[in-house]
């Protein structure tokens, strides 16, 4: 796969991170490329999570070394929502329930704020409705989840639903996403993919945390990284994804191990 | 002493009271008088005032209320659109050129004279009836002058279509007053009624109000308390609700304002089969006090009651809660619930949030929970991610959960109001 270079959107150096004493991420090195795809794939526990919340910001995590550049920006030095501002969006993991604020108020505040910030105009309650009524079909979401509190008493398949909804709502260039495919059933599935590729153009940079080969047949990547104890192991194309669906992740850990010594 | 003075100083226009229309009326507030005489001012010994410190209240120096009324250009911004009929009451004085009263079709809304001469027996069988004169020195006192009052008689089986608004206007001029309701729903009736405390001045004042209100077999009312007056003004409230069989009550009780408040909430269930739901919320900031002493009585069997506090403090307020419910011997059957939850804004902010149960049936459903916690982290860097201000994102939650309470509310206008009033509100409590 031979890209252009120069059009780096992401560039992770060294990244060390910890929560109190425990260190979780031991030097990660990443550069994601606008227009590329690039998979994650580890064991539990491996730091998957961590990276994807360390870049959008999470306040419990302390970046102990390395550096993030973002656009060229270090990244690490912006608050989430600025972050989020300048185009990053995560897809939790586990997306949180946010009782007694309705999703069409959140929606549409957190619409307005991002791309407001980008000097859009903002939409009023009716032209929002509209907006996100239309993309909320494309999904095949059913309205009813505008009047209810954020994500409160959703299945976990609606709240990933839901995630994609605010990532296609908020049109980030880099759209960092945490298992989005975990917990949803196979015609939802395709529907978020449907959504993610919609996102996908020369311009933007997709990461995808995942477990499941499953998802890479319907979003395909451009790179596939296997991450284990806090460290990109081993990168490889999506051919990767399938030979560790095939054979697990040991043999990646003792080839990495081998080289290592 | 301070007390002393303070308590002689409060009583002192006692003497300029207009003589009582009737007798009976006469003798129950001589009565009062005399039991205020005989009670000692509350001190943070007794138990129920331990975490409510009342000697700032005690070294004021008050006057009593001179008489004026505002003009009805003062009290627009305070009318409530849904509202077909209102009292209002200036340092406790009815107004009747304010109100909006109304008579007739077996039902009274207005001041106390006129339903005196309409009424007579069912005020008398109501009026000081259930206010804990005995016990409750504030109680004494506003029954020793009972003079005026806002009235609202609904007649059996009528149906009040619109809320009754009754404005209780402090104004607020380092004035004592006694402002005073009473609601009577007859039998199989059903009514909604507002009251709403508010003050004009802003010197400190103290409203010493007390309301009774009596709900007859299968009646059904909705009461909301919005307490609403300035940072400035003492507020102690006494609120007390009977209930007969199968009666139903949905109650709103909303402390915005006060320097110190106090609001001792006691509801009587006095018969079968009754059903009451209880909200409130205490939103203060600042150097407030608010606290609230809720009672629920079931004396009877299946009697239902489901009660959710709220209280969200900032600044270096001070919130206290302390929601009694006692089942007694006779009441099988219950089924009680009770929800305590605070939100505390700043390391300063502080609650005293106490349930107390006490339950002498034994075929009986009783639960409770009191939480006192901050702000999700995780919620907050949630809104955050999806590019909300660190600001936004706190103001929008406390909003979301102080407005839990107030979405209830069965009047429009009022909601918008209030959610205007917690959302200025919750972005500036931190600050202060
Ligand atoms: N806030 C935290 N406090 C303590 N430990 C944490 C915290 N966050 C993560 N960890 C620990 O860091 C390690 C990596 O967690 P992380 O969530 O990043 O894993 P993951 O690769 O996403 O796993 P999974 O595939 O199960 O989602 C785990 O051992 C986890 O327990
Ligand atoms: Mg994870």
């Amino acid at each position: 796969m031979t890209k252009q270079q120069g059009n780096g959107l992401l560039e992770v150096r060294g990244l060390t991170a910890r929560v109190g004493d425990r260190q979780i991420l031991k030097g990660i090195d990443l550069a994601i490329r606008a227009g590329e795809v690039h998979a994650i794939m580890g064991p539990n526990g491996s730091g998957k999570s961590t990276l994807a919340k360390v870049l959008a910001g999470h306040p419990s995590y302390e970046v102990t070394g390395g550096e993030v550049l973002y656009e060229g920006r270090n990244l690490l030095e912006l608050p989430p929502e600025e972050r989020a501002r300048a185009g990053v969006f995560l897809g939790f993991q586990y997306p949180i329930e946010v009782p007694g604020v309705t999703n069409s108020a959140f929606l549409r505040l957190a619409y307005n704020t991002v791309h407001g910030s980008r000097g859009k105009e903002e939409l009023d309650p009716l032209e929002f409705d509209d907006l996100v009524r239309e993309k909320m079909k494309l999904l095949q979401m059913n309205p009813d989840f505008l009047e209810r509190s954020v994500n409160a008493g959703f299945s976990g398949g609606e709240r990933k639903r839901n995630e994609v909804l605010q990532m296609a709502l908020l049109e980030p260039r880099l759209a960092i996403l945490d298992e989005t495919d975990s917990g949803l059933d196979i015609d939802a599935l395709r529907i978020v993919a449907g959504g993610v590729n919609a996102l996908r153009t020369a311009d933007n940079g997709i990461l995808l945390v995942t477990h499941y080969q499953r998802l890479l047949n319907y979003i395909v990547p451009d790179f596939v990284h296997v991450m284990d104890g806090g460290r990109i192991i081993k990168t490889g194309d999506k051919s990767l994804a399938l030979e560790l669906e095939e054979r697990g992740y040991d043999w990646v850990a003792r080839e990495y191990k081998a080289k290592a010594a | 002493m301070a007390e002393t003075a303070f308590l002689d100083s409060l009583l002192a226009p006692r003497s300029r009271l207009p003589a009582a229309s009737s007798g009976w009326l006469k003798q129950r507030r001589s009565a009062a008088l005399e039991r205020a005489g005989a009670l000692s001012v509350p001190s943070a010994r007794d138990e129920d005032w331990r975490f409510t410190d009342l000697s700032p209240l005690y070294r004021l120096k008050l006057q009593p209320a001179d008489g004026k009324a505002p003009d009805a250009a003062a009290l627009e911004p305070l009318a409530i659109a849904e509202a077909g009929t209102r009292v209002v009451l200036v340092d406790g004085r009815y107004v009747e050129s304010l109100s909006r009263p109304m008579a007739g079709d077996g039902v009274y809304v207005g001041g106390l004279a006129r339903a005196l001469q309409l009424h007579e027996a069912a005020l008398q069988q109501a009026l000081a009836s259930t206010a804990r004169i005995e016990s409750d020195l504030f109680a004494a006192v506003n029954t020793a002058f009972l003079h005026d009052a806002a009235v609202v008689y609904v007649g059996p089986d009528r149906k009040l279509d619109t809320p009754v608004h009754i404005l209780q206007i402090s104004t607020g001029a380092g004035t004592a007053s006694h402002p005073r309701v009473l609601v009577v729903c007859g039998r199989g009736s059903e009514a909604t009624v507002v009251e709403d405390f508010v003050s004009l001045g802003a010197q400190s004042s103290l409203t010493n109000a007390l309301a009774e209100i009596a709900v007859d077999v299968n009646a059904g009312l909705r009461h909301v308390r919005v307490q609403r007056e300035a940072d400035d003004v003492y507020h102690i409230g006494n609120t007390s609700i009977a209930l007969a069989r199968d009666a139903r009550l949905r109650s709103w009780a909303v402390t915005l304002g006060g320097r110190l408040s106090r609001h001792n909430f006691n509801v009587l269930q006095q018969g079968e089969g009754i059903d009451c739901e209880i909200d409130g919320l205490a939103l203060i900031s600042g150097r407030q006090l608010a606290d609230t002493h809720s009672f629920i009585d079931h004396a009877h069997p299946r009697g239902r009651s489901r009660q959710l506090h709220k209280t969200v403090v900032g600044g270096a307020a001070h919130a206290v809660f302390n929601g009694k419910i006692r089942v007694n011997a006779g009441a099988q059957q219950t089924d009680s619930g009770q929800q305590s939850r605070t939100l505390l804004l700043t390391p300063r902010a502080h609650v005293d949030a106490k349930p107390q149960l006490e339950i002498f049936a034994d075929d009986v459903k009783c639960a409770h929970g009191a939480t006192v916690g901050q702000l999700e982290a995780d919620e907050i860097f949630y809104l955050k991610s999806r590019g909300l201000s660190e600001a936004t994102a706190r103001n929008l939650l406390t909003y979301a959960f102080a407005a839990e309470v107030v979405e209830g509310i069965p009047v429009r206008s009022l909601v918008n109001a209030l959610e205007e009033r917690i959302m200025q509100q919750t972005q500036t409590a931190e600050l202060k």
